[in-house]
């Protein structure tokens, strides 16, 4: 009995690795075809799989040290006692000092990624004709905000600004900024084929920056709780290549009337009020 | 170790008015009593029923997950009649909001510190009661108003809808979700009422350990189970008070006009704009504060316990007793600047991140040795598979899972993309299910014969420990790849978005190992009624332990010992060649 035991807990660990090693085959790896769609996403996805190397290593190594000690001690003859010893300073230090420098490792190899996505973009060389819109998630939408084509983005709405809701357009193949903002409660964007996300805070204007690699469209999600209707705010990202993006714009502007003024978006402070933007 | 020892003469004396005040009637005796035993009985017995309610929460969710907007089984006709019988998606989110509460602060939390903390501590130490029985008595009996307001918040609409973490504005704001009116209020002032208890119990439980250690016993003699006791109550008592502040001031909020948390401008649901300037990020960072501590407040007591444990089913001493005790007292500290990591998106200054990845990846280093430790004590013992083992392994190898998935959350980059994920709602399983539960498992089966007198049925241990660790994982292990193929928590249905449609199947099959890990709990209520009659009488010591508990009988009667104890040596003296009549050495016998 203590031997099957021991194989129950040698069994498992070896069917969590099958599972996780045949997962990707089975799409349950990354989401999309598992293979990121932004090169920050590549990178964090490499730093992902860098983890996973060193935590199945980790993995495997205690799980056999635990079956052979089960193994072990669980199969005793009669007359044999336990050893009696109460710990060993040497393998202390060894199982101190090795983990401690992986670990330090991992954290220090992590940190140029995430001075990448999150703190040289607030340098103030963050260049200004990346930024594309402004993003303004409410319950339980995401409304967009655009400047008219040649303008900049204002930080608060003026009367030239074009609105959308639920689809964001990007040009594909750059890098592009967007400010996010959120009108009510806490949401966060969550572009999971980029491996992009950032809550939206009450009262704050977060400026988030991401490129897509290929033009097409990328599913947008809401990630942080934000009431009944979290689950259903969804929304679209949409790269076209440079041209196309240029033409979509100019198009948008044609509809909205270039160079007329919409009688209620002066009285917008938010991006709030533009019910009949869409 | 050089401990000078108080005279015999000195120790019968202070041993002589133990025995002075026995219980009164019933009401007294079993009901408002002020004896650790009987309050952490209670307690044991509060938290199994409110786990099996949570349970039922948490199957809830599964359902949902599984079959979306099906009817639910067995209660879909009494609760939603208008619905045809379908869960409501404002009853969803009340669902994973109060299976977190319940299980947090109604299960894992009692039940460690104030079950197993009532009674094992007293015991452990050589004490004859808790230093503040009365306060004791009611730190009980301060959780039964906070289960009031849980219960009572749910019958309102929608029941607190803004998650265990309740972030604002969405907690704050009463016209931001059905479930966030007066519900919302309700639930914060029962998370206060929880506070007060757990309060009382660790100033207790600190007191009681510093003072009220039998002759001999130095710290370092102390066994792990109250080390971690110990460290659990100096944790409570420093994070706990950040908590309740904060719940104050959401209530002030919510109720007072005051606005901590609400900046100024927000038009919800086309209620009329907000007034103010509050920080809803100010919520985070207390919350967390305290609620990050609270995870070690959730496992310390727990891998205490399995320490001991461990070292008595292996009949060898505990590998590395000072790094274990250090260990311990490092993740304490630690734990107290790693808050932040909840929080690397949360739009908090970036920098602050890589500071708080550094400190993260460094309490995995503790956790790490402990493992180590842990390995070590089976290594070269002599082990005998019985349902106090079984799950004290299973509590090991669940929590190397645990731990190990949390490095990718402590890397910032990677938790970009998992934040929020159910590659988070795996790991924290794997922790507060598989290493606590477990644990609890083991420590119920383990000290089952000291509560009661009498064993637990070994063949329904064993049948109850190998359902549920199959179902457990069954559960909770597909979550870590739901959580990388980007499926979001707390989603009603996460169907409607086309890349996460394939994974139905998969949430299917979990939510069936979910109801049949729930079933299985069957077993374990059965067993400790079953056993209660009709176990084997327990003696004083039936696992042949070193412990200070062994020394009286069991139950232990009102006062706890029936002789002065002197405690000569420390707890793990298992198989030592200069004692070699038995493979035991008891902390209290002389030599």
């Amino acid at each position: 009995m203590s031997r099957l035991w021991c194989l129950f807990f040698m069994f498992w660990p070896i069917l969590a690795l099958y599972i996780c090693w045949v997962a990707p085959t089975l799409g349950w790896s990354f989401p999309g075809d598992g293979i990121s769609d932004s090169p920050i996403g590549k990178r964090i996805d490499h730093l992902f799989w860098l983890i996973m190397a060193i935590t199945t290593g980790v993995f495997v190594l205690t799980q056999i040290a635990m079956g052979y000690a089960l193994w072990t001690a669980s199969t005793k003859k009669e007359d044999q006692p336990a050893q009696h010893f109460h710990g060993s300073h040497t393998l202390e230090v060894i199982w101190t000092v090795i983990p401690g420098a992986l670990l330090l490792f991992i954290a220090f190899y992590q940190m140029e990624v995430w001075a990448d996505f999150r703190l040289k973009s607030h340098a103030p060389t963050a260049t200004p004709e990346t930024l594309i819109a402004e993003v303004t998630a409410r319950q339980f939408e995401w409304r967009i905000r655009y400047p008219q084509p040649g303008k900049e983005l204002s930080n608060v709405p003026v009367t030239t600004d074009m609105y959308d809701v639920n689809e964001l357009i990007v040009p594909a193949g750059t890098r592009v900024m967007i400010y996010l903002r959120t009108a009510d409660v806490q949401h966060s964007f969550f572009l999971p084929t980029l491996r992009i996300k950032q809550d939206a805070i009450p009262g704050k204007v977060i400026p988030i920056w991401f490129e897509v690699e290929e033009p097409g469209t990328y599913p947008l999600l809401c990630a942080e709780l934000c009431g009944w209707g979290h689950y259903k705010m969804g929304a679209k990202l949409t790269a076209l290549s440079q041209e196309d993006f240029a033409a979509r714009m100019k198009l948008m502007a044609e509809e909205y009337g270039v160079g007329t003024t919409p009688a209620d978006a002066g009285v917008a402070t938010n991006g709030l009020n533009e019910e009949g933007a869409n | 170790m050089s401990t000078t020892y108080p005279a015999h003469g000195e120790i019968e004396e202070t041993h002589a008015h133990d025995h002075a005040h026995a219980p009164g009637n019933f009401l007294t005796k079993y009901i408002f009593s002020t004896d650790h035993k009987v309050i952490g009985l209670q307690f044991l017995f509060t938290t199994i029923v409110m786990l099996f309610i949570g349970g039922m929460l948490a199957l809830g969710i599964r359902w949902q997950l599984a079959y979306p907007w099906a009817k639910l089984p067995f209660f879909g006709e009494a609760l939603f009649a208008e619905q045809a019988g379908q869960m409501t998606p404002e009853f969803y989110t009340m669902l994973f909001t109060m299976h977190g509460t319940v299980m947090v602060f109604l299960v894992v939390i009692p039940i460690l510190a104030g079950a197993f903390g009532n009674y094992l501590i007293p015991l452990m130490i050589g004490a004859p009661d808790m230093a503040f029985p009365m306060l004791n008595m009611l730190s009980y009996w301060f959780m039964w108003p906070a289960i009031f307001c849980f219960g009572l918040s749910m019958y309102y609409e929608g029941g607190p809808a803004a998650g265990w973490t309740s972030y604002p504005t969405l907690s704050a704001l009463p016209q931001s979700a059905p479930g966030s009116g007066f519900a919302q209020s309700l639930w914060l002032i029962g998370i206060t009422f929880v506070g007060v208890s757990s309060m009382m119990g660790s100033i207790n439980y600190m007191t009681t350990i510093i003072n009220m250690r039998a002759p001999g016993m130095t710290l370092m003699r102390m066994p792990m189970t109250i080390w971690g006791m110990f460290i659990t109550a100096i944790l409570q008592a420093f994070a706990l008070p950040v908590l309740t502040a904060a719940g104050i001031m959401l209530i002030c909020d919510r109720m007072l006009g005051t606005c901590f948390f609400v900046p100024g401008g927000l038009i919800v649901n086309n209620a009329s704009p907000t007034l103010g300037s509050g920080q809803p990020l100010l919520w985070q960072h207390l919350f967390w504060f305290y609620s990050h501590p609270a995870v070690y407040i959730m496992l310390l007591p727990a891998m205490g316990m399995i320490s001991d444990i461990l070292a008595t089913m292996s009949r060898k001493p505990l590998f590395g007793y000072v790094p274990m005790v250090v260990s311990m007292l490092s993740i304490a500290g630690l734990g107290f600047i790693v808050w932040g990591h909840h929080m690397f998106i949360s739009g908090m200054n970036p920098i602050m991140g890589m500071a708080f990845m550094v400190s993260t990846v460094l309490i995995a280093l503790p956790s790490a040795i402990k493992t180590f430790n842990w390995l070590a004590t089976i290594w070269g013992g002599r082990i005998t598979f019985n349902t106090v083992t079984l799950n004290a392994v299973a509590f090991v190898t669940m929590f190397v899972v645990g731990g190990l998935s949390g490095i990718f959350m402590a890397a910032v980059p990677v938790d970009v993309q998992i934040h929020d994920t159910y590659f988070i709602v795996a790991h924290f399983h794997y922790v507060l299910f598989g290493a606590t539960l477990f644990g609890i498992f083991a420590a119920i089966t383990y000290w089952y014969p000291k509560m009661t007198g009498r064993m637990m049925n070994e063949r329904l241990g064993q049948t109850h420990f190998l359902l549920t660790f199959i179902t457990a994982n069954a559960t909770f292990f597909p979550m870590h790849l739901l959580g990388v193929a980007g499926m979001p928590r707390r989603y009603a249905d996460p169907y409607i978005h086309q890349y996460l449609e394939h994974l139905l199947p998969m949430n299917q099959f979990m939510t069936w190992f979910a109801i049949g890990m729930g079933l299985s709990q069957i077993l374990l209520a059965f067993n400790m009624v079953y056993s209660l009659f009709y176990g084997p009488k327990a003696g004083r010591n039936p696992w042949n332990a070193n412990t200070l508990e062994w020394e009286t009988p069991s139950p232990p009667p009102h006062g706890n010992f029936d002789r002065p104890l002197i405690v000569y040596r420390g707890p793990y003296e298992y198989s030592n060649p200069a004692h070699p009549e038995k493979d035991y050495w008891p902390q209290t016998e002389p030599g």
